[in-house]
C-alpha cells in the first residue's frame, strides 16, 4: 500500500462521516461537493471532510482507494457510500438519514 | 476538453447493448452531463456497483475528458427483485 493509500485508510478508518471533497463546507469549490454538503448539513449530520486540492497525492490516491473517478466521496463507519448523486438519491428515499444513524435525529 | 454528448451514449451502449440511455447537456458546454441509463445489467447491483460499471464502460474519460456528469441508473421497471 503507498502512503496516499495508507494515509486515506487511516481518515476513512478514524471518522464515523468523512467527505473528501473540493474546498471546504464553507467555500465548496465545486457544486457536486457543494451539494454533498447541503445534504449532510441537511440531515444534521457530525461530518469531517477533507480537501483533496490541498493534497494532490490524496486527490489522485481518493479515485484508486474506491475505485471512483470522481469526488466528493463519502464514507460512513469505513465503507464507501458513493457520490453527491448517490447521497442525493439515498437522502430522497430515507437511506442516507438511517445509515447516518440516531446521532440525525432531526426530522428530515 | 470535454466529449459530445453521442460518443458517451456510444460508450455506454458499447457495454450496456439492452440499455435505455438518455444524455442531457447541463450547462450547453460539452463537458456537463446528465444521464440515465437503463438495463437489466443492473440487476442486484448496488448503487456504487452501478455507477462503476457505467464508469467502466466510459474507459477512464470520467475525471478526465469527461468533468461532470451527474448519474442516475436503473433496472427496467418489471425487472425488479
Amino acid at each position: 500500500m503507498s502512503d496516499s493509500q495508507a494515509l486515506i485508510a487511516e481518515l476513512v478508518n478514524a471518522n464515523e462521516v468523512v467527505l473528501f471533497m473540493k474546498g471546504t463546507p464553507l467555500f465548496p469549490q465545486c457544486g457536486f461537493s457543494s451539494r454533498a454538503i447541503t445534504i449532510l448539513e441537511r440531515l444534521g449530520a457530525n461530518f469531517e471532510t477533507v480537501d483533496v486540492l490541498q493534497d494532490p497525492e490524496i486527490r489522485q490516491g481518493i479515485k484508486e482507494y474506491s475505485d471512483w473517478p470522481t469526488v466528493p466521496q463519502l464514507y460512513v463507519k469505513g465503507e464507501f457510500v458513493g457520490g453527491s448523486d448517490i447521497m442525493m438519491e439515498m437522502f430522497e428515499s430515507g437511506e442516507l438519514q438511517q445509515l447516518l444513524g440516531a446521532d440525525s435525529g432531526l426530522p428530515a | 476538453m470535454g466529449m459530445p454528448a453521442a460518443e458517451i451514449e456510444a460508450m455506454i451502449l458499447a457495454a450496456f447493448p439492452d440499455a435505455a440511455v438518455e444524455i442531457r447537456d447541463l450547462a450547453g458546454d460539452g463537458d456537463h452531463y446528465a444521464a440515465r441509463v437503463v438495463s437489466s445489467a443492473f440487476a442486484g447491483l448496488s448503487r456504487v456497483r452501478q455507477h462503476q460499471a457505467v464508469y467502466a464502460a466510459l474507459k477512464g474519460k470520467m475525471g478526465t475528458d469527461l468533468h461532470a456528469l451527474q448519474l442516475e441508473t436503473a433496472v427496467p421497471s418489471g425487472d425488479h427483485e
